[in-house]
């Protein structure tokens, strides 16, 4: 019989090529060398004004933007629709779902058409949200309730009904009774479900704003980058959409946040 | 027949559980097929059977989970279960879950004291994550006694523990036993923990209670105890399992490589 020697490495790590960053720093390397790529070509005139601005132009673009004013009543103005929208559908997707998973008759009322519904591209609702609403923020912020209501529903109703049997069975054994089987058992049981919808209704918000924006609009990011659109202001373009990205990304964070602090009890945290 | 419904009943005399005629259907299948069986108060009986063989079928027609039984079963309003697994509410801390549905005012401390009985002292705001398979059957244990039941289901309450967690837990559950003297009706398979623990040890066979067998052995009692060497036998007959032929017999080839094979290969 042959003997095999294992390959050891007893100081894993002490080797390393580079002097330790820390590691949030590190985490920035990738986006750095992008940066420094972006503005190499920006300035070697390989990357026109006209076609993308280079990151030196975007930032002091969004420094003037700032100074001006102009940017925070536009993030004012977007993230407002954001919140309502938020504010509306979300609390109207949970209601729905429990309706729908937790009494029989609502599920044939609810479900089948949610479920069929969800399928309409929510973006193509604008010309009819149009008519409807008009061109004011009534009907931007309805498009997004419409579209931030499926994810929250979906994720909240199939969390209820995936609830483990288990659970119920225990409650019949301790004499809970219904009210208290919501409140101690469903409730709890469904809050993963939720913030999964919660998380993807905050991506899909932000997604849904950026279009509808971008369609008469007198404020607001989306009016911003038209309006920039409108004089070729390639790096203004840009500052609106970065914009977009750092609010979408402090959105998640904070859900993220949530998450953490209420699921605490959640197995594998 | 329409299933009975399962009601508190103040006239079970010294009984704590009275069923008689107790048929359960699965389909075409029979499960139950007639089982009569008694408890006097305080009285622990261990039910002893083949794995599928309506153990717990009966356990959960006197839990009161199932109703789609034939016959009569009548059993006292606080009974509470202990399941194989904890089933503990992972989303409430420890105590949330010892004191869920219990009412009055009084329901934290009754559960603390609960706990401090189980040995859980301390873990009263821990998530039931952190708590080890033999904790947390351990706060199911203290679950099921906070409500001061008057029958306690225990359907194979150790079955998933390691081998020297199921002796701590057997230790403390005839000592909980003792001091709280529900009538206790314990679901199990294995036959040294029916002995070690029960007044009376019933078998039951396809369907049918078909040994009744008291333990005249004093608690408590230690495991191997040479006067219940008899009753294993009995008991062990009476499951089919032939004592002398399982002990001497050859070792078993693996089902993988040949008979006698001497060196492992890999299945591939």
């Amino acid at each position: 019989m042959t003997l095999l020697d294992l390959p050891t490495r007893p100081h894993a790590g002490t080797n390393r090529r580079w002097p330790a960053l820390p590691r949030p720093v590190e985490r920035f390397v990738g986006i750095a060398v992008l940066l420094i790529v972006w503005q190499a070509l920006s300035s070697a005139g390989l990357l026109g004004e006209n076609v993308l601005a280079g990151p030196v132009e975007v930032a002091q673009a969004g420094w003037q933007l700032l100074a001006a004013g102009t940017l925070e009543s536009a993030v004012w103005a977007s993230l407002q629709r954001v919140l309502i929208a938020l504010a509306i559908g979300v609390p109207a997707g949970t209601i729905l779902a429990l309706v729908a998973g937790l009494t029989r008759a609502g599920d044939d009322l609810i479900d089948t058409p949610v479920q069929a519904l969800r399928f309409v591209p929510v973006i193509g609702l604008q010309p009819l949200v149009i008519m409807w609403f008009g061109i004011g923020d009534v009907a931007k912020i309805s498009v997004i309730v419409f579209g931030v209501m499926f994810p929250v529903y979906i994720n909240t109703y199939a969390a209820v009904r995936n609830l483990d049997p288990r659970h119920r069975e225990l409650a019949h054994t301790v004499g809970l009774g219904r009210l208290a089987v919501i409140r101690r058992i469903i409730l709890p049981g469904a809050l993963p479900g939720f913030l999964v919808g919660l998380r993807m209704a905050v991506a899909v918000s932000w997604l849904i704003l950026v279009f509808s924006e971008q369609i008469n609009s007198t404020n607001g990011i989306g009016y911003l980058i038209v309006q920039a659109q409108t004089f070729f202001q390639t790096d203004t373009i840009v500052v609106g959409l970065a914009t977009y990205a750092v609010l979408g990304l402090i959105c998640d964070a904070l859900v993220r946040v949530l998450e953490r602090k209420v699921l605490a009890w959640l197995p594998g945290r | 027949m329409a299933p009975r419904p399962l009601e508190e009943d103040p006239g079970l005399g010294t009984a704590a559980v009275a069923a008689a005629g107790v048929v359960r259907r699965f389909g075409s299948r029979v499960v139950l097929h007639g089982v009569d069986i008694r408890i006097r108060r305080g009285e622990f009986v261990a039910l002893l059977g083949h794995s599928g063989g309506g153990k717990s079928t009966l356990l959960r027609a006197l839990a009161g989970l199932d109703r789609d039984f034939e016959g009569s079963i009548r059993v006292p309003g606080r009974r509470s279960v202990v399941f194989q697994d904890a089933r503990l509410l992972p989303w409430a801390p420890v105590l949330a879950n010892v004191t869920l549905g219990l009412r009055g005012g009084d329901a934290s401390r009754r559960g603390r004291a609960a706990l401090r009985e189980v040995g859980l002292e301390g873990h009263e705001q821990a998530w039931p994550k952190t708590l080890s398979g033999g904790e947390a059957q351990r706060a199911a244990l203290a679950r099921a006694l906070v409500r001061e039941p008057e029958l306690l289901l225990l359907d194979e309450p150790f079955g998933a523990l390691d081998a020297l967690t199921r002796i701590r837990m057997q230790g403390l559950l005839q000592e909980l036993c003792a001091r709280h003297e529900p009538a206790v009706l314990l679901v199990t398979h294995d036959v040294e923990e029916a002995i070690l623990l029960a007044d009376r040890v019933l078998v039951l066979l396809d369907g049918r209670i078909s040994l009744d067998l008291a333990v005249n052995v004093g608690k408590p009692r230690r495991r191997g105890d040479a006067a219940c060497a008899g009753l294993r036998s009995r008991l062990l007959r009476e499951l089919g399992v032939d004592e002398k032929a399982e002990g001497g017999r050859q070792p078993v080839p693996s089902p993988l490589g040949g008979a006698g094979a001497g060196e492992m290969r890999p299945a591939w």
